[in-house]
């Protein structure tokens, strides 16, 4: 087998038994990116030179007998909207597409730290806003089970990049589902963490009160293995919890106990589709052959998770996009000769440089927090998040565990949904939850329909990953379904 | 509860537009304003809810205020911060007209 379809636990073990060196790994991973990239587009920026320095500074550190990090010389992708020192971050925007930002994200910090390699920033929907990864400025992603399908979003860069052997872990970030939808759509394991418990210091904003960085791997194990670095207190986000460094992957294989898992009944009623809830039904019944009790719970103010994330999420970015202004950095509008005023030249530079869906996402934004409608959306929101999280704190009283499909449809056509902006925010109805609540969610593949993967995911309460993933590696067990290896 | 109001006019457009600074072409402002008419349809939804006596939810973990000791510590060089500005002298950013 090639050595890029190992799992990033046996690469790294094979790196620092010595059998293979850090550097053969890259240079067998470039060469797969050179193969496949054509075809799928995962990355916006590859970081060759910097990768093979830092693969270099691991061989010789193991070659020394020195103390190496966890994530020694596996390679690894960034979604680009994560910002790296020194490598450009364009947030899939024309906006920044020139961007080097002066400094690392934390997690690039605890990454660099444990010795992992990055090899590259992978492509996104514009600032994150996205369902598909076709509104990214650099050309959509494709999915590798499909070339004609999208990788979903919008982390798809991210997932596509592991799916298809390209990187051994990716870094994504979850606003309202960004993270598990690509995973779902691409065949891997994508986890959104708790609210605050990795940092988002250098994570360019999109709706901030709801996104975590997370982790996107071929299996459970390597997703745990990642988590545990890029968890953690941090200073300087003054929203990160305060709690222990704990080694997710050691959870793992201890016993689960006695779990109660419920699913959820609005997100297995009216809208889903039929193959979608036949491999999810077809999961259940694995849990119930081994014991495990699944019973519905209905929290029937899902119904209103749409408008309310989109309306919050938007009026967050119609503020925190209010910074691209042609001023300090990326792009901006060509004045050579001419003489603008400030509002001329900042609303021709934005509105040159922001792209469709963006562009929408502030206008709604700008009208829910305008005057007089305030109350009516934006502050009816905050109220109805009140009583989405007080339905999801009831279910947990009665189970440990809450299940559903991550996506209500299977992975479809490029350009089937992009000019039907609210038929993609639908597709959105069972990750947005797990954001409007805080809570952690994995996604991990459940089947299949026509050779393209379906995903499940696993909702726990705040602070839960143990048990999330111990639950996902039981479940990963039964289904039988890692390290997936796409035809392409 | 208010009766929903469920539809946006080209001028409102327009006008969002102009308050967010974001220059739109004539196409633009059309198709923003069917788009976003059928996405607020949509969103109406959420004035059948009742939360009448229900508090807002303003952060998800419970946080209020955190505050740190307001030690200095080092900051960026001045050329590492203007290393991506489009137009700059010496040490500032070059910025059009605002007054």
């Amino acid at each position: 087998m090639k050595l890029y379809w190992l799992s990033a636990k046996e690469i790294r073990d094979k790196i620092l038994a010595r059998e293979v060196k850090a550097e053969e790994v890259l240079s067998e991973v470039f060469e797969r990116i050179e193969d496949v990239e054509g075809k799928i587009n995962a990355f916006i920026t590859l970081c060759r030179e910097e990768a093979f320095k830092k693969a270099k500074e691991v061989d010789s550190k193991i070659a020394n007998g020195e103390k190496v990090g966890i994530l020694a010389g596996i390679p690894l992708a960034i979604k680009d909207n994560i910002s790296t020192k020194g490598i450009k971050t364009t947030c899939g925007s024309k906006m920044l597409y020139n961007y080097v930002p002066p400094y690392n994200a934390t997690v690039v910090e605890k990454l660099l730290a444990e010795d992992a390699i990055i090899i590259g920033k992978t492509n996104m929907d514009e600032f994150a806003m996205g369902t598909t990864t076709e509104t990214s400025y650099f050309g959509p992603t494709r999915n590798p089970w499909d070339i004609s399908t999208v990788p979903g979003g919008s982390s798809g860069g991210s997932a596509a990049a592991v799916a298809s052997g390209e990187a051994f872990l990716a870094l994504g970030s979850d606003t309202g589902g960004s993270i598990r939808c690509p995973a779902s759509f691409c065949g891997v394991v994508g986890l959104k963490p708790t609210y605050g418990l990795v940092s988002r210091y250098g994570l360019i904003a999109y709706a901030n009160s709801f996104e975590q960085i997370g982790p996107i791997a071929r299996n459970v194990y390597d997703c745990a293995l990642l988590l545990s670095v890029i968890a953690g207190w941090d200073w300087r986000d003054s929203t990160s919890i305060q709690v222990e460094n704990i080694d997710y992957t050691s959870k793992l294989s201890s016993k689960i106990g006695e779990v109660k898992v419920g699913i959820v009944r609005e997100m297995v009623s009216e809208g889903v589709d039929e193959a979608v809830l036949k491999n999810f039904y077809n999961y259940v019944s694995k849990l119930e052959n081994l014991n495990i009790p699944c019973e519905e719970v209905s929290i029937p103010t899902i119904k209103y998770v749409v408008p309310v994330y989109y309306l919050i999420a938007m009026s967050e970015a119609s503020s925190n996009l209010a910074r691209f202004d042609g001023v300090r950095y990326g792009y901006s509008l060509n004045i050579e000769g001419e003489t603008l005023d400030w509002d001329k030249f900042y609303s021709k530079t934005r509105g040159s440089g922001f792209g469709a869906e963006v562009k929408r996402r502030i206008i709604l934004g700008t009208y829910a927090l305008s005057a007089g409608y305030y109350d009516k959306f934006f502050l009816k929101s905050l109220k109805a998040l009140t009583l989405i999280r007080k339905g999801f704190d009831e279910a947990f009283k009665k189970f440990d565990i809450l299940i559903s499909p991550t996506m209500p449809i299977p992975p479809f056509k490029l350009g089937e949904k992009i000019d039907d902006p609210l038929s993609l925010y639908l597709c959105d109805i069972d990750t947005i939850p797990a954001n409007l609540t805080g809570i952690p969610a994995v996604s991990i593949p459940c089947g299949f329909y026509h050779n393209l993967p379906i995903g499940v995911q696993i909702m726990a309460p705040q602070l839960k990953e143990d048990l999330v993933l111990k639950f996902a590696v039981l479940s990963e067990d039964i289904i039988g379904l890692k390290n997936l290896k796409p035809n392409i | 509860m208010e009766k929903a109001k469920t539809s946006i006019s080209i001028e409102e457009i327009k006008h969002l537009a102009w308050l967010a600074r974001l220059e739109l072409t004539e196409d633009e402002k059309k198709l923003y304003t069917r788009q976003l008419n059928k996405i607020l349809e949509y969103f109406n939804m959420l004035s059948e809810l009742n939360t009448e006596n229900i508090p807002p939810t303003y952060h998800l973990t419970g946080k209020v205020n955190v505050f740190r000791e307001d030690e200095p510590k080092p900051s960026l060089d001045v050329n590492e911060v203007l290393m991506n500005a489009p137009r700059k002298r010496k040490q500032f950013f070059e910025c059009a007209k605002i007054v």
